[in-house]
């Protein structure tokens, strides 16, 4: 079989990721891994592949959004609402199968609506509007109060009070206080399945012709146009996958967290630009690096907790190192001649 | 019937009237120039047959069916393909890339297969390469099929954006300024190529340019604007030594 070299290079990112699967499971089997360490394994996996949402959007489609955790906020309390409500009916491995459709088929839905405003805008403006939307969603979901009883669904933005439940109906979304025991469903195994996922639909979709034109119209839309290419169309179908793809690291969140509120810290705009960080750094429009990016800065400041005083002045000098070896042109150059063909490339 | 058909053609941004009264026929097979100083209108005039700008008043006709209101991507679906005169490439891909992008409406499949690289997904992107190679063998491009677009040199950056245009598989191609920035011996080549294009492809030509000897060399018929106005129209010797054309190139 002749492989072509885009086709090597996707197979090299999908190695990477398999590889530190492996490495990951040997150290857990054998007890090298701290149970604080095990910890941070599923979350590793759900920015990986957020990262790799976003640089769809920023990547490849080439429009800044600062938002995307509002779309990963909608994945994870729809999907956690779903599994919560079918905790004691359906079996977990379905139910999980189907919060994941669910996750993702209303993240996605959500960027088809957001994405109708938000594209007309271009450069600072879309950037702008993409942060307020991701703030209204965390917002908003922080005001829902929903419950469930013999007579159906309630549903309020004042208070539980208002929900008026019979004495045997459950209180599913408590507000500011979220949606509290969803069911713990996401493993390491299932996060890096659903980084695989991700990467195997952004990768090829980058080597077929909606890619093509993707790419077409973040490199000159005026020239795309000329060329037949229907911008909007393209614009959307990259936002509405992106979505989608945030939405499902929003699902492997909710079933990782016993307590689920969508709170700043998780879904407010500095997660969304902690994100986009990973994304900068990993290489705008290189997928690989936004892996590797987002799984290096993400466990660091967590394993420096031991130097605690030092631990951001690290975290920060590390970032500019890494700006430094992924964008510098002289150190690119140094790169390739020392590495020759095995160095990272951008697209 | 005209192949492309322009009746009273007018636009307006603010006070000025940058096109007036414009008018234009060409036939198919028909190699024409539009020439003009600088500022006369003849890129708006571009924009105006390529949906870019709506016009104020006045119909265009291609292949007898009227395309003025609607949208630039659907006017290359209806069979208009231009270039720019600053060239506009996708930059960041690759020269076949390029080539491909143009050939999105002529070979398709569904987004799901592209996803998944499933069904129809191999064989059309196999046809779409060898579609590809074929055009930029045409331009003496196939050498650098890999090459980053933004990485050719100039004059053969001219020539990708040429390729990428013949391959929405056009009936009219625009050339904006083609020869732009270009020496001597590149426009020689371009010369060469324009003809090359027309010839293989029983392409009709319109193209907007300054250099001269080009014009003189290869066009058949001219149109002269200066001033968003039809100065002079015809075959292009006339035109070359009429009067007013003299006047407006030269002065007094």
């Amino acid at each position: 079989m002749n492989l072509t070299k885009k086709s090597k290079d996707n197979l090299i990112t999908y190695g990477i990721v398999v590889a530190a699967y492996v490495i990951f499971q040997i150290l857990s089997v054998t007890g090298n891994l701290s149970s604080h360490m095990k910890g941070l394994l599923v979350p590793m996996t759900y920015y990986a592949v957020i990262a790799v949402a976003l640089n769809l959007c920023v990547g490849i489609l080439g429009e800044l959004s600062i938002g995307h955790c509002g779309f990963m906020c909608i994945g994870a309390f729809t999907s956690a609402f779903f599994s919560k409500v079918t905790e004691n009916t359906l079996p977990s491995a379905l139910r999980f199968v189907l919060a994941f459709v669910i996750g993702i088929a209303i993240s996605a839905l959500f960027g088809f609506l957001i994405g109708i405003p938000v594209l007309r805008l271009k450069g600072d403006y879309l950037a702008i509007v993409t942060l307020a939307f991701g703030e209204i969603i965390k917002n908003v979901i922080n005001a829902f109060y929903i419950g469930i009883d013999g007579k159906g669904v309630h549903f309020s933005l004042k208070n539980s009070m208002e929900l008026g439940l019979e004495p045997d109906g459950q209180l599913i979304v408590n507000g500011a206080m979220g949606i509290t025991g969803t069911p713990h469903n996401s493993s390491f195994t299932v996060g890096i399945i659903v980084l695989l996922l991700s990467l195997f639909v952004v990768l090829n979709l980058v080597n077929s012709r909606d890619g093509r034109a993707i790419m077409a119209v973040r490199d000159n839309y005026i020239a795309a146009e000329a060329t037949g290419i229907n911008v909007t169309r393209y614009k959307m179908m990259a936002f509405i996958i992106s979505a989608a793809i945030a939405g499902a690291a929003g699902v492997l969140f909710s079933h990782n967290i016993t307590t689920l509120t969508a709170s700043s810290q998780y879904f407010g705009y500095n997660a969304s630009i902690m994100i986009l960080v990973y994304v900068v750094l990993g290489g705008i429009g290189n997928i690989r690096g936004s892996v590797i990016a987002a799984c290096i800065l993400y466990l660091l400041p967590e394993l420096l907790r031991g130097f605690s005083t030092y631990r951001m002045l690290i975290y920060s000098i590390v970032l500019i190192v890494m700006m430094i070896v992924n964008w510098s042109p002289k150190v690119i150059e140094f790169r390739k001649r020392t590495f020759g063909k095995f160095s990272l490339k951008r697209q | 019937m005209a192949l492309l058909e322009v009746n009273n053609l007018c636009i307006s941004f603010g006070g000025l009237r940058a096109v007036d009264d414009f008018n234009l026929r060409i036939e198919k097979g028909e190699l024409y120039g539009l020439i003009g100083p600088n500022g006369a209108g003849k890129t708006t005039v571009f924009n105006l047959l390529t949906g870019v700008y709506k016009p104020n008043e006045g119909i265009i006709r291609l292949d007898g069916e009227d395309i003025t209101r609607k949208s630039t991507t659907e006017i290359n679906h209806e069979g208009i393909a231009r270039t720019f005169q600053n060239i506009r490439l996708f930059k960041n891909m690759s020269v076949l890339d390029n080539v491909k992008v143009g050939l999105t409406e002529r070979f398709k499949y569904s987004t799901i297969e592209g996803i998944f690289h499933l069904g129809k997904y191999k064989k059309v992107e196999k046809e779409m390469d060898e579609e590809a190679l074929r055009l930029l063998s045409v331009f003496g491009l196939e050498e650098e099929k890999d090459t980053l677009a933004s990485n050719l040199p100039y004059g053969k950056q001219r020539k990708l954006e040429i390729a990428r245009a013949m391959a929405t598989s056009p009936k009219l191609l625009l050339l904006d300024e083609p020869a732009a920035g270009m020496n001597p011996n590149e426009t020689q080549e371009l010369m060469e190529t324009i003809a090359l294009v027309r010839k293989k492809f029983n392409m009709t030509i319109l193209l907007i340019e300054h250099d001269m000897k080009l014009v003189s060399g290869i066009c058949e018929k001219l149109t002269v604007l200066n001033f968003g106005r039809v100065l002079c129209q015809g075959e292009t010797r006339e035109v070359l030594t009429h009067p007013d054309v003299v006047k407006a190139y030269l002065g007094e």
